[in-house]
């Protein structure tokens, strides 16, 4: 056991860390890796080994004033920094600035034979040559393992690793080693053995033919660190890890009320919208309007100026636009004064996991006031049920805590009861709308009706639903012996309670005659039926 | 693995350019070069040149010739480069290392 630096003088020594400067990373791991000791990050092949100790390294460099070394053992320098190049890192810039100091290893084993004892001082030697020449606090030796394949002394080699990790603490390193998955076994050629003190595990699972890259912290001795697998990203800003199990229900409840865009949706909840904060369900079946009542929303975030995120999971950004110009929702110009953003993203592209962290993302960046997902049910199809009810509450938990306002719709398939298809995730929402069609008269119609909003006196009315070229309306519906009326029906009920059913009879009569006439010329074109059925409803 | 081992034909003016790194006077060290030396004498007829380097006097020199285990013997000339490790205690090997001796297996192909 070496002593940490800072275990002085009786003072209880506590474990420093070093931040890796990852985002999410030291969130997750309570302030970073410890200072001075090894850590194994252990995954597949393409897990993101190597990604993950460069930016420890570049990271150190620029952010924490740590020069680091890097010990290749796979690829050359050159070759890493072309690979790392995407990511905004300039390794061969830092090694010029002597906050880097990039050493390839070169080990094949047919080129070398072996004759009697040796030992390994030569990368000890070369490792202390690069320590000192950059004064490095941080070391990383990727792929460690492939000394194995070098060696052919399994004595020997296991010996001088035991001895390169006490060196490593002696010279208070930081040190990362990856290191490649075993079967069974956490690393390959059980490196964990030397390094005990963290170890963290990096896995690249498919699912369903989604990828989903997660870490995982196995051990972290002599600290707390969250246990949980947390999906990371690798994206042209580097490694962003998300912790996004660490929201609770400790959020804020805002009293504020915002506009959904649509008056008279407003009006259904006591004319004054939505809750700040909330979060809203749309469901209906196809084509019932949800991605409008969605867009409305949006617009009107706009207007007040607040920033609206839209994730558009089945319409292209363009198409969305045009669509909801027809309605006279213009999103364009919003788009261009940037308090609108889109994104169109195919579910298919990630996996569950991945999109969540992608939104997270987005949300951290971009800031909005509202989100919209349109539509959510797409993003969670194909999962079981269980994870996209711990996903959903991830997601909203994440809103509300920073008092983001979201719209969802939901597609419900038809057949099924509108109510019953989202059991799952209705108790997570705050406002819900359903969209139904109603069927009737020949004609398909929209109703729409609050089923729950909590904290406010919402309607219970079923309104009817119409797309104008103006923007959503919800026409109070007329209610008949047969529950609500829409469109003809409506008319043809309101024409009744106008004119009286008297009236109305005669008018019907009429219209019979009309039809008998029509008959007789029909009866000549060979359409007994149409004409029947006109007689019929006399 | 059984080997026999056989002289190959070589010309006389072939020079032998060695290189021994070593870290500091260790005991594999001083084994190495000692064996190194004999092994000249009796196979190289005055043909050779052995440089030693200290790794701990001149650290980056590890670099170039990609050394990890000390000792570490390379002939640079006659090329190919060829590497051996070890103290050298097995001479049969070094010379087939050095190319001074072609192994062939008593048993099965090249």
């Amino acid at each position: 056991m070496t002593k940490s630096a800072n275990g002085k003088n009786g003072v209880p020594p506590q474990l420093k860390k070093s931040p890796t400067g990852i985002e999410g990373l030291d969130e997750v791991t309570g302030g970073g890796l410890p200072t001075g000791r090894p850590t194994i990050v252990c995954g597949g092949p393409g897990c993101g080994k190597t990604m993950l100790s460069i930016e420890f390294l570049v990271r150190g460099a620029t952010q924490f004033d740590e020069p680091g070394v890097f010990m290749a053992f796979e690829e050359t320098p050159e070759d890493l920094a072309q690979n790392v190049a995407s990511l905004g890192f300039d390794l061969l810039d830092l090694a010029a600035r002597k906050k880097l100091f990039l050493d390839y290893v070169h080990v094949e084993r047919i080129e070398i034979q072996e004759t009697g004892e040796y030992d390994l001082e030569g990368l000890f030697i070369r490792l202390q040559h690069a320590i000192d020449s950059v004064g490095a606090k941080r070391v990383v030796l990727d792929t460690l393992e492939a000394l194995f394949s070098g060696f052919s002394n399994p004595g020997i080699l296991r010996a001088e690793l035991r001895r390169l990790f006490r060196w490593l603490k002696d010279r208070n390193m930081t040190t990362v080693i990856t290191a490649e998955r075993g079967d069974g076994a956490l690393t390959r050629y059980g490196l964990e053995e030397y390094v005990s003190d963290c170890v963290i595990v990096l896995d690249h699972r498919v699912a369903g033919q989604l990828s989903t890259r997660r870490l995982r912290i196995v051990k972290y001795r002599g600290s707390v660190h969250g246990t949980n697998e947390y999906p990371f990203l690798i994206d042209e800003n580097g490694i962003s890890v998300l912790p996004i199990t660490s929201f609770g229900l400790n959020y804020r409840a805002s009293t504020q009320r915002i506009s959904s865009g649509i008056p008279d949706l407003d009006d259904l909840l006591e004319g004054k919208g939505y809750y700040r904060g909330s979060t809203v369900l749309v469901s209906g079946t196809a084509g019932s309007g949800k991605t409008s009542i969605a867009s409305h929303f949006a617009e009107a975030a706009c207007r007040r100026q607040e920033r609206a995120l839209y994730l558009s999971f089945e319409e292209s950004v363009a198409q969305l636009a045009r669509n909801m110009r027809s309605i006279g929702v213009d999103l364009e110009p919003w788009v261009k004064k940037g308090l609108l953003q889109f994104h169109g993203i195919r579910p298919t592209e990630h996996g569950l996991e991945m999109h969540l962290a992608r939104l997270h993302k987005m949300v951290d960046q971009f800031k909005p006031r509202v989100v919209v997902v349109d539509p959510i049910t797409n993003l969670i199809s194909g999962d079981g049920d269980r994870e996209i009810q711990s996903m959903l509450m991830r997601l909203i938990d994440f809103l509300k805590a920073n008092q983001i306002t979201a719209v969802f719709t939901s597609l419900t398939a038809s057949g099924k009861h509108a109510e019953q298809s989202e059991v799952g995730i209705s108790s997570l929402i705050d406002t819900w709308i359903v969209l139904r069609e109603l069927e009737e008269n020949g004609e398909r119609n929209r109703g729409l009706y609050v089923v729950k909003s909590r904290g406010m006196a919402h309607s219970n009315q079923v309104r009817e639903f119409l797309l104008t070229d103006r923007g959503v309306r919800l026409v109070p519906a007329a209610l008949g012996a047969a529950g609500v009326h829409t469109a003809s029906a409506s008319k043809k009920n309101r024409l009744e309670r106008i004119i009286g059913p008297k009236k109305q009879k005669r008018r019907s009569r009429q219209r019979s005659a009309v039809a008998r006439i029509r008959k007789t010329a029909a009866g000549d074109q060979g359409k007994p039926f149409l004409a029947k059925a006109a007689g019929e409803n006399r | 693995m059984k080997r026999k081992v056989r002289a190959r034909p070589r010309s006389k003016t072939q020079f032998f350019e060695l290189r021994l790194y070593v870290a500091g006077q260790t005991p594999k060290s001083l084994t190495a070069l000692n064996n190194l030396k004999k092994i000249c004498k009796e196979h190289m007829d005055d043909q050779y040149r052995i440089e030693i380097i200290d790794l701990l006097a001149n650290p980056q020199l590890a670099r170039g010739d990609q050394i990890l285990a000390i000792p570490t013997l390379v002939r640079n000339l006659p090329t190919p480069i060829r590497k051996i490790i070890g103290d050298l205690s097995n001479t049969e090997k070094v010379l087939v290392g050095l190319d001074l001796r072609t192994p062939s297996v008593v048993a099965g192909a090249l």
